[in-house]
């Protein structure tokens, strides 16, 4: 590689320019993840940008009730702090009237009017003051403007794990993708062999069927298998949406492409490893099991890898199969769900959507060897 | 909660174990029915028969599943497109009539043709510019992660993503959409993105190019690698630089792999339905042909004519793919 | 009593015919190599016998009985593949049990049979590896003791060498030999493209040309009576001068004149009605040397001297429009290019064929 140069050694405007690319591509993600852990409050109102540094923002805080009011030295005094609930940061300014929040500076004792005054302090903490009894039954309101650093939560998880059902839906998630993932490769693993290494008349048009469903959308599917879920389901008196029925569902959709790279992998065996076990006496079935099966693991993990993201993330064949009922929905649904009726409250939504991604981001991460290599195989041409 | 998963993994094991116990069986039962491990001229027999019927047992479940949820749909699919709303009555070609004329159906063809003509072409082009970038540097692995990371996340889940940059704001307010944010800030005027009529188009095809360039990126790194050396190297012999070596020695060379990309990406576009369904369900003039097909088959109680009639119109435009497709596999099993 | 007989085994793959009818009856116990160009057959017909190609048309008898219709693992046969075609996942130990384990034998019998197979080969240090933990030959030790465990009637090569390098395949071919002489009662059969290998280590060679057998018979037969010329230019390297000829005379003298040399006579019987036809004058590089102008079949012009230390290779132009004569002579000679020289033979040394390429037959 004299010549060419070191393919590893290039200028700094490529370093540049694939950062460039690198936070473009990964700022949406990050955006949600930093938003879902958010405080509702702030989330509707501000940027998620602005939640990783300190920021200024106007504020209102409500005083103690009269009913709480000491008495010292003569004066009325109500005291608290304006970040009480957890929070924390520095007031920069306050006042007490809607159209002047920011009259006095923080630390400065301001005269709120009948004789009242009002000292905020840097940290939040405020006193005021009134030579006679405060009356009435609620609390002065306080507004003031200070800087707040960022405040996380993992409050939105929380209540979305609890109540939005994402909980229950994580399980019916898992309940459709696990055995959709195994069966087809079971089933796809045989029929690759077949198609791979056993003799019977038609196996080249078979083969081609296999490459043209590749492509047959989901689309055309829908319609009669609801069809013929729904009839089957009235000739049975059972309910036509089960699990099995997914299951199937996605076998039938994943076993086109299973067959083809499962297919692709194990043609391109050592044709003598097996001529050898058949001079050792193996059936078919004794190669399959035995020989072609342990030697494919790599093909048969790089499919599971694939198949599994589909299935967990696919949301069409969970409706139509599954149902929309509140206890049956799948992750997809449900978030699809949560958009239409919760779309407003972003803190669910965000959760609900960093959850939903989770699963499928550490499989994609702690596998993704396999499943680039499985993308590879057969993909590649000259 | 407790109980579902206790119920959900004694599903998983039934369902999976039958699967299995198929195989299995079948194959015992052939086995004990013609016995050949005993050797003679029956043996020999049973064992020609065997071999014979197995492959059969082998392919059948698969055989099996693929014509009833492939095959069968996809036939019965056209029947229902020339039948009523139930499938109860034959009505010609009336749905067919009814969509050309329909402006909701015309609109999701002008946007399908928007899609397929955007999202492929940047998809690739950007996965092949940034497979050339990444392949030269240290971190290179890396980057690629990053990049190819949407491809792991649903649509849905992007279509959330995606939703907080382009969420709009009234004028003056704090935007928390960040193109919104970004745009306010350069002091321009924040506008609802995803309701801006031709242009909300491109702003949802945005998202999907996010996620398939890492596909792209993935394939085409591997095409670039098994370039061979000494072709660039003879190139730069000649005298050739940079582009004019990225132009007339590499890209030549990937041809192959860069249509089966654009291709395969192809069908991804026009089966997407959940990006359009999540982001706006097809208002503001952004309906696809994928999306409209999912609402006929629900929307009032569900139109099932209508409903197949767009899925075959979809697969008509599958079909040119699907016989490129099969030309080239058979032309590489005559090599086999 | 073993045997291996073919008769007018045929093979076709649609409509090429590789396998053109074949007939050879093998002996028990004896070692017989398959020989021929790329493309011969040798490896077809290897299958054939090893029943993992169906016989188009003739019968195939293993040890007295038609197998034409039995599986391989019924034939009594066992095969050591030019790949090794080793079970990658499986341990050393495994690999050579597999057979016996579907055999349904006994973990007694198959230990005793595995432990056996590897003492022979001196495998037993690595009975418990992987393949990919062993070399080259290592690994075809396995594949061998792999087919031994099958107490084969007829062990099968293919090629088993070609995968090793050049000192390996001499200490493998030893060893090979070595078997051959512990298992007198195992008939062999061995494929290969090698003439040295081919030439050691067989008790007859069959050569084979583009699906048909050419000659059978031992190496020394082979090399010293081919029976045509395709025969004559396979074996020996460098291969045998064959140069267009004339007959002059045949009958109780004949003489021959090779076009670029002088008549010479021979102790061959040619028909006195081959006079004046053409044939072929074969010698081989070996058996000329250098001798003086009267006794000379071939005089000329050295062209290339090549200097190999042991011999000395020289190619001579004869002035036609032929290649260059060949000659191989011992140690280093002193000779140059452009140089004139003459080559003789002994008469035991010449050969003569036919205007078809048949050779006449020799009287010796």
């Amino acid at each position: 590689m004299a010549i060419a140069g070191s393919r590893k050694s290039s200028g700094i405007t490529n370093h540049v320019l694939v950062a460039i690319i690198v936070i473009l591509w990964t700022v949406p993600t990050f955006g949600l993840f930093v938003s879902s852990l958010r405080d509702k409050d702030q989330l509707s109102v501000s940027g998620w940008w602005t939640a990783l540094t300190t920021t200024e923002s106007n504020n209102t805080g409500r005083a103690p009730p009269p009913s709480e009011q000491v008495e010292r030295d003569g004066s009325f005094v109500l005291a608290g702090n304006l970040f009480a609930e957890g929070g924390s940061g520095t007031v920069v300014s306050f006042g007490t009237r809607v159209q002047n929040p920011n009259e006095f500076q923080a630390g400065q004792t301001g005269d709120i009017g009948d004789g009242v005054s009002l000292t905020v302090n840097a940290d939040g903490s405020f006193e005021m003051v009134s030579p006679v009894a405060f009356e009435g039954s609620r609390g002065q309101r306080i507004f003031y403007r200070a800087g707040m650093p960022p405040r996380f939560t993992l409050d939105n998880y929380r209540e979305v794990l609890a109540s939005a059902g994402i909980g229950q839906s994580f399980v019916n998630s898992l309940t459709v993708t696990i055995p959709a993932t195994i069966i087809p490769i079971l089933i796809a693993a045989y029929a690759a062999y077949a198609l791979a290494w056993m003799k019977f008349p038609g196996r080249a048009l078979l083969l081609s069927l296999v490459v043209g469903l590749l492509v047959v959308p989901l689309q055309m599917s829908l319609i009669p298998l609801l069809k013929l879920y729904n009839d089957i389901g009235t000739l049975f008196g059972v309910d036509a949406k089960t699990y099995v029925g997914i299951w199937i569902a996605h076998t039938g959709f994943g076993l086109p492409l299973a067959i083809y790279l499962l297919r692709n992998y194990i043609a391109g065996l050592p044709r003598e490893i097996m001529e050898s076990a058949r001079i050792d006496g193996a059936s078919d079935f004794d190669i399959f099991v035995r020989i072609v099966l342990p030697l494919s693991l790599p093909a048969l993990a790089s499919f599971s890898i694939f198949q599994f993201l589909w299935v967990w993330n696919d949301l069409r064949v969970a409706i139509v199969f599954l149902g929309a009922q509140n206890d049956q929905l799948v992750l997809t649904a449900r978030l699809v769900n949560l958009l239409g009726s919760r779309g407003s409250n972003w803190e669910i939504l965000t959760a609900s959507a960093f959850i939903t991604i989770l699963v499928p981001l550490v499989v994609f991460l702690s596998l993704q060897r396999f499943l680039i290599r499985g993308l590879l195989a057969g993909s590649v041409k000259g | 909660m407790e109980r579902q998963l206790i119920g959900a993994f004694l599903a998983i094991v039934i369902g999976v174990g039958a699967c299995a116990l198929y195989y299995f069986a079948s194959n015992m039962i052939l086995d004990l029915a013609l016995p050949f491990r005993k050797g003679g001229a029956r043996a020999v027999r049973n064992q020609k028969l065997a071999a014979t019927i197995r492959p059969w047992l082998f392919l059948g479940p698969a055989l099996l599943i693929l014509t009833v949820y492939l095959v069968y749909p996809a036939i019965d699919s056209l029947r229902l497109s020339f039948y009523d709303r139930a499938s109860e009555n034959f009505v010609g070609i009336r749905n067919y009539v009814w969509a050309v004329n329909d402006d909701e159906f015309r609109q999701s063809i002008f946007n399908n043709v928007l899609w397929l003509l955007v999202v492929p072409a940047l998809s690739t082009f950007f996965g092949l510019v940034i497979a050339f970038l990444t392949d030269r540097i240290w971190w290179g692995n890396i980057a690629k992660t990053l990049i190819f990371m949407p491809m792991a996340i649903s649509f849905v889940g992007a279509s959330v993503i995606w939703k907080f940059i382009y969420d709009f704001r009234s004028e003056g307010s704090t935007q928390i959409g960040l193109l919104n944010a970004i745009v306010q800030g350069l002091g321009g005027e924040p506008q609802a993105w995803i309701t801006l009529p031709f242009w909300n188009n491109f702003f949802l095809m945005i998202i999907l190019v996010w996620i398939q360039t890492g596909f792209a990126m993935v394939i085409l790194s591997a095409a670039l690698r098994g370039i061979s050396e000494e072709t660039i190297e003879a190139a730069i012999i000649d005298g050739a630089k940079g582009p004019q070596l990225f132009f007339y020695i590499m890209i030549p060379q990937i041809w192959g792999t860069i249509a089966v990309v654009w291709t395969t990406i192809t069908i991804t576009v026009l089966k997407v339905f959940d990006i359009v369904l999540a982001m706006t369900n097809g208002q503001w003039d952004t309906q696809v042909l994928a999306n409209l097909m999912f609402d006929w088959m629900f929307r009032g109680g569900g139109d099932f004519g209508r409903g197949a009639t767009i899925a075959i119109i979809i697969m008509v435009a599958v079909v040119p793919i699907m016989v490129w497709n099969i030309r080239r596999a058979n032309a590489e099993m005559e090599g086999r | 009593m073993t045997s291996v007989e073919l008769s007018q085994v045929k093979k076709s793959f649609g409509t090429v015919d590789v396998i053109k009818g074949v007939d050879l009856a093998i002996k028990d116990g004896e070692f017989v190599v398959f020989v021929g160009p790329s493309g011969c057959g040798k490896s077809t017909l290897l299958r054939l016998i090893a029943g993992l190609e169906d016989i188009t048309a003739g019968t195939l008898k293993i040890g007295g009985e038609v197998v034409n219709e039995v599986p391989p693992s019924k034939r009594g046969i066992a095969m050591v593949f030019q790949s090794y075609a080793l079970y990658p996942h499986m341990s050393v130990y495994n690999n050579m049990a597999f057979g016996m384990k579907l055999a349904k034998a006994s973990k007694d019998e198959i230990d005793k049979r595995v432990k056996a197979a590897a003492d022979i080969l001196q495998l037993t240090p690595y009975l418990h590896r992987l393949p990919r933990a062993l070399s080259g030959g290592q690994r075809q030790r396995v594949a061998i003791g792999r087919a031994i465990c099958r107490n084969p009637e007829v062990f099968l090569f293919d090629e088993p060498l070609s995968n090793l390098d050049a000192a390996l395949r001499v200490a493998t071919r030893i060893e090979i030999a070595k078997l051959h002489e512990s298992m007198p009662d195992t008939t062999m059969i061995y494929v290969t493209h090698d003439q040295v290998e081919a030439m050691t280590l067989a008790d007859r060679i069959v050569v084979l040309n583009a699906g048909r057998i050419e000659q059978v018979g031992s190496p020394m037969d082979l090399y010293l009576h081919p029976d045509n010329l395709f025969v004559a230019r396979f074996m020996g390297s460098p291969a045998m001068n064959t140069v267009p000829c004339t007959i002059d005379s045949g009958g109780g003298t004949p003489v021959v004149t090779p076009l670029g040399g002088k008549p010479v006579g021979v102790e061959i019987d040619i028909p006195d009605s081959a006079r004046g036809q053409k044939g072929t004058f074969g010698v081989r590089p070996e058996d000329l040397t250098l001798t003086d102008a009267g006794n000379a079949i071939f005089t000329g012009t050295i062209q290339i001297v090549e200097k190999l230390g042991e011999v000395t290779l020289i190619y001579v132009d004869c002035g036609t429009a032929n290649e260059p004569v060949l000659a191989k002579l011992d140690g280093i000679a002193n000779l140059k290019k452009g140089e004139t020289v003459h080559l003789g033979a002994p008469t035991r040394a010449l050969h003569v064929f036919d205007a078809e390429g048949k050779a006449y037959r020799r009287r010796d």
